[in-house]
């Protein structure tokens, strides 16, 4: 394995030797040492090498990741793995806002608690939350899935487009046009995966299923006061 | 637009070690905000009936010794004065009302920067490791601190523009982010006779809190009403004489991560900050919940 | 049809027709009205002010032996690979989705010919696009449609967009007559919905967190790319200031007149400042920062002749960028349409209807019909020839000044014909040492 400690070397050569792996043959795992909470640690990764953090991980750790499994044990700062786009991302503390922003693909697993935004603007990526998640997640939610095994903040799924949001605790309250749905077949075992894949002993049986009333496609007068 | 710290020790043991870990914490923000930096810092409290006052004038050279020695002309008993660059403590026997009354008429050019029995704000332009530096916070020691690294949005780099605004006795308050609906509040409590220095949206959240406290509001009242009146978003780290308080607005965009041990509790705006506190590998850490006021006092006697 | 007035007759300035025609659409619909375009009202801008060419004090180059260059590089300040560009006009982001496949190929190949770049718009970056444009810059913008990083790494430079001058404050908008397969695949959005999109980026709010943002950029590029930072003017003085203390290379102001494929008429005519103030704010923060010419200024909206560009240039501007223009020198509002566009009840020359996506001269439009009325080569000539006339007048004017290249005209090269461009310009008024606010020149 290849051992860095930050508190010896940067981030942006820790970034650029990751970057200078072979898609072929990654090589064995990285491990990063005194993270201390920096940015943008293990970004932008484009090949299937596994990268463990040990320690806290500032804003937008994993951001655009692509084939690489990244595991952070501790917290991670704003947009962990935001615009990832295949790959696996697992947070085993808490993670803060925007938690998977705009991910196209791949599954990022939060052991923990997620923020406020988790999952905003997702546009096919599977995300899986221990834990809750904060106020205004799955905003404007396009596609992919959220999973939520605690408890969800106000405003949920506000303005979602196709994306499917499914939560174990209680939902505060729903944001404009997300409105709970029923649980079907394809649902229970869409579940099932996605569980088991991050980790999880939660049932499927014990989730509800919210997703897009479709009234906000195309604007008509009788909504405005949703915009 | 800025970084913003606080620390407040729950075990009085670690008081020596306040600059230390303060300035630690507050230089870790100068890439949030590397224009001016300033911090209040809760110290030594002064007696009741006496006023401790932070003074600040632009020039170092500023003759202190001939406005202690004015000072005790007037009030028939010479202030305790240290000096720290441009800024000046004064402890003085006597009412803040009167003191700054007297500075105002005889002494125009020195600015109020605190008034109270234990605070000391002290704040500056430039990068903050060279304003840490030149005020030699590192000696600093006290119960609890807030800073605040400044990259100035819509108003000036100037010393007065910096925070922490002092607002009141003992009261103070650090903003990351930026408010909307400033201009219009600051005339209504200029109308209602809070004195406002400049054209910072930080220093109207200040005025706001004072005014709210002077109707009679507690701390957590004042801070709920602020959820209704100001608009715009922020993070708030307020000081008080006993404590701390930190607010997010409802949106809550701007950044806030808290720390709490057995020992302290700390918040900044990035964990970045925090790493260097004793025992954060074991620190319940959190996010504040936009909308709620949270705030630890100590009991003091 | 023309207006033939009676004697008695008065037209009200307050409810003029305009006024009128537009609450009677807003009672029958209930809906604000959605258009293309940028603020089409009057403002102070280039044509009010001059040059003042060679004289007895000042002397010309000559035309044809003495040189003139146009060219400039731009992400000077931390990127391993700034752009060199032959001339100092480049074309705005536009997106496809408001813009067919074929007219961003041929404003690639007409910006390509000419040695200039392209920007991709709120939709994301077409293979077409990539291999067409010389030089391609990659917008970063809230709603992250297509985002990706094998596009951004193909990039030549970044944009992160905070907004544009049509809308500052606003998000994207793309109606869904005009959300086909190929674009709701490429924003993955479901076919024939209104598109909505975010105002703000996701995940972050402020320039302190988009100094972090910026960080993370160059990392997965590896510090290669200039990142530009595009706002659109209203206070521009501090977010000039703003984005240099985040990091940004580049910084694109884009005034009020800058166009839109699709935005609320409320929004274009009543949301921030012209080009002609926000040009001089923002070359003034740059000054007081130290950072004029070291983080690279291009400015857009309304740029229409080498005359408005040479005078952006004189103001301190490194480049400006087309977007209006572009399109019109591809065939936008053409008289050869005219038949079509007073079908649509409009007129060659007054079209703005970019969001129903019935663009008679196939540009802004997602038909395929109407989409191949525009042959991409021969768009692409056509604008390469508009750029070639915008370049050979900036040259001509800049000669005239006495100049050797077209980045060392100045503000003193100009004159104000209006009180109102002497103000928002900072330049006198012609004939005077007088610019409104400030006592003499210089002070």
């Amino acid at each position: 394995m290849n051992v860095i400690d930050l508190s010896q070397t940067t981030v942006r050569e820790l970034n650029h030797a990751l970057h200078q792996l072979e898609p072929t043959d990654p090589g064995p795992r990285w491990v990063v040492r005194e993270p201390r909470g920096a940015h943008a640690i293990a970004c932008g990764l484009r090949v299937p090498v596994t990268v463990e953090i040990e320690g806290h991980a500032g804003y937008y750790c994993a951001g655009m990741n692509q084939f690489a499994t990244v595991r952070v044990a501790g917290n991670v700062g704003v947009g962990v793995a935001e615009n990832m786009m295949s790959g696996f991302v697992h947070v085993h503390g808490n993670a803060s806002q925007s938690a998977g922003a705009t991910a196209h693909g791949g599954m990022l697993v939060i052991d923990g608690d997620a923020s406020a935004r988790c999952g905003i603007s997702m546009k096919g990526v599977d995300i899986v939350v221990k834990g809750s998640v904060g106020h205004m997640s799955g905003f404007m939610a396009q596609a992919g899935n959220l999973v939520v095994c605690g408890d969800a903040g106000e405003a949920l799924g506000d303005s979602i487009y196709e994306a499917r949001i499914f939560v174990r605790g209680k939902v505060k309250d729903l944001g404009a046009d997300c409105v709970e749905k029923p649980m079907e077949p394809e649902h229970f075992s869409l579940l099932k995966t996605l569980l088991e894949r991050a980790g999880s002993e939660a049932q499927p049986e014990e989730f509800r299923r919210y997703g897009s009333a479709r009234r906000l496609y195309r604007f008509h007068i009788d909504h405005a006061s949703q915009y | 637009m800025c970084g913003i710290v606080g620390l407040f020790f729950k075990n009085p043991a670690l008081e020596p070690e306040l600059g230390h870990y303060f300035s630690v914490m507050l230089d870790s923000m100068s890439s949030r905000g590397p224009d001016s930096a300033g911090f209040a810092v809760y110290g030594d409290e002064v007696p009741a009936g006496c006023v401790k006052l932070t003074l600040h004038h632009p020039n170092e050279q500023f003759d202190w010794a001939a406005l202690a020695s004015a000072m005790s002309h007037r009030f028939q008993v010479a202030p305790n004065v240290k000096v720290n660059a441009t800024h000046a403590r004064l402890i003085l026997p006597a009412a803040e009302q009167d003191a700054r009354a007297w500075l105002t008429e005889r002494f125009p050019g020195v600015a109020v920067m605190s008034a109270g029995r234990r605070i000391e704000i002290m704040k500056e332009v430039g990068a903050p490791a060279a304003v840490l530096a030149r005020f030699n916070v590192r000696q600093m020691t006290g119960s609890h601190a807030i800073g605040h690294t400044r990259m100035a949005t819509e108003s000036a780099v100037t010393t007065a523009g910096s925070h922490p605004f002092s607002t009141g006795p003992d009261l103070c308050l650090v903003h990351n982010g930026s408010l909307s609906n400033h201009n219009r509040l600051r005339a209504q409590l200029q109308r209602a006779g809070i004195e406002f220095r400049t054209d910072n949206d930080s220093e109207v959240a200040a005025g706001y809190l004072t005014w709210r406290l002077q109707q009679g509001a507690s701390l957590k009242e004042a801070l709920e009403a602020a959820l209704h009146d100001l608009d715009g978003f922020y993070t708030f780290t307020i000081g008080t004489r006993d404590g701390f308080a930190v607010l997010r607005d409802p949106i809550a965009c701007k950044p806030a991560v808290m720390a709490e041990t057995d020992d302290y509790v700390a918040m900044a705006s990035e964990y970045r900050s925090l790493v260097g506190l004793p025992g954060i590998e074991r620190a319940h850490l959190w996010e504040p919940e936009p909308a709620t006021v949270y705030s630890w006092t100590t009991s003091r006697n | 049809m023309p207006l033939q007035p009676r004697p008695g007759l008065r037209e009200s300035a307050t409810f003029d027709r305009h006024v009128i025609h537009e609450i009677q659409r807003a009672a029958e619909t209930g809906i604000y009205d959605i258009r293309g375009w940028g603020a089409k009202r009057l403002l102070p801008n280039f044509d009010d002010l001059v040059f003042l060419g060679a004289s007895m004090s000042r002397y010309p180059l000559e035309g044809y032996r003495e040189r003139c260059a146009t060219d400039v590089t731009l992400g000077t300040r931390s990127a391993k690979k700034p752009l060199h560009l032959k001339i100092p006009v480049t074309i705005a982001g536009m997106s496809f989705g408001a813009l067919s496949a074929q007219a961003k190929e041929a404003l690639g190949r007409g910006a390509t010919e000419m040695g200039t770049s392209t920007t991709t718009g709120d939709g994301g970056m077409t293979p077409e696009e990539r291999h067409h444009s010389q030089h391609l810059v990659y917008q970063y913008l809230p709603s992250r449609y297509g985002m990706n990083p094998d596009d951004l790494r193909r990039a030549d430079a970044i944009e992160i967009v905070l907004g544009q001058g049509a809308k500052p404050g606003g998000g994207g908008m793309l109606l869904g007559q005009k959300i086909s397969d190929r674009v709701a695949e490429m924003r993955t959005l479901p076919k024939g919905i209104d598109q909505r999109s975010a105002c703000r980026h996701p995940d972050w709010t402020g320039p302190d967190d988009l100094t972090i943002k910026i960080e993370e950029l160059r990392e997965i590029t590896d510090w290669e790319k200039p990142i530009y930072v595009k706002v659109g003017a209203s206070r521009t003085y501090y977010d000039v200031a703003l984005a240099v203390k985040a990091g940004a290379d580049v910084i694109v102001v884009d005034g009020m007149q800058g166009g839109t494929g699709a935005t609320q008429d409320v929004f274009i005519e009543h949301v921030g400042i012209p080009t002609l103030p926000a040009l001089r704010q923002a070359v003034e923060a740059l000054n007081e920062l130290g950072m004029h010419r070291k983080v690279q200024l291009i400015v857009s909206g309304g740029i229409r002749s080498g005359a408005d560009v040479a005078k952006a240039l004189a103001m301190g501007a490194d480049a400006v960028s087309i977007g209006t223009a572009a399109l019109i020198a591809l065939g936008c509002n053409s008289p050869k349409w005219q038949a079509d566009y007073e079908k649509l009840g409009s007129a060659a020359g007054f079209y703005d209807d970019y969001q129903d996506g019935t663009d008679p001269a196939g540009i802004a439009t997602q038909d395929e019909k109407l989409a191949a009325r525009l042959d991409p080569v021969q768009g692409g000539r056509r604008l390469a020839n508009y750029l070639r006339v915008l370049t050979l007048e900036v040259q001509t004017l800049a000669r005239a000044c006495g100049k050797s290249h077209v980045l060392n005209l100045e503000p003193e090269d100009l004159a104000a014909l209006t009180i109102e461009a002497a103000a928002m310009a900072k330049i006198p008024l012609a004939g005077t040492d007088w610019i409104p606010g400030i006592a003499t020149r210089g002070v």
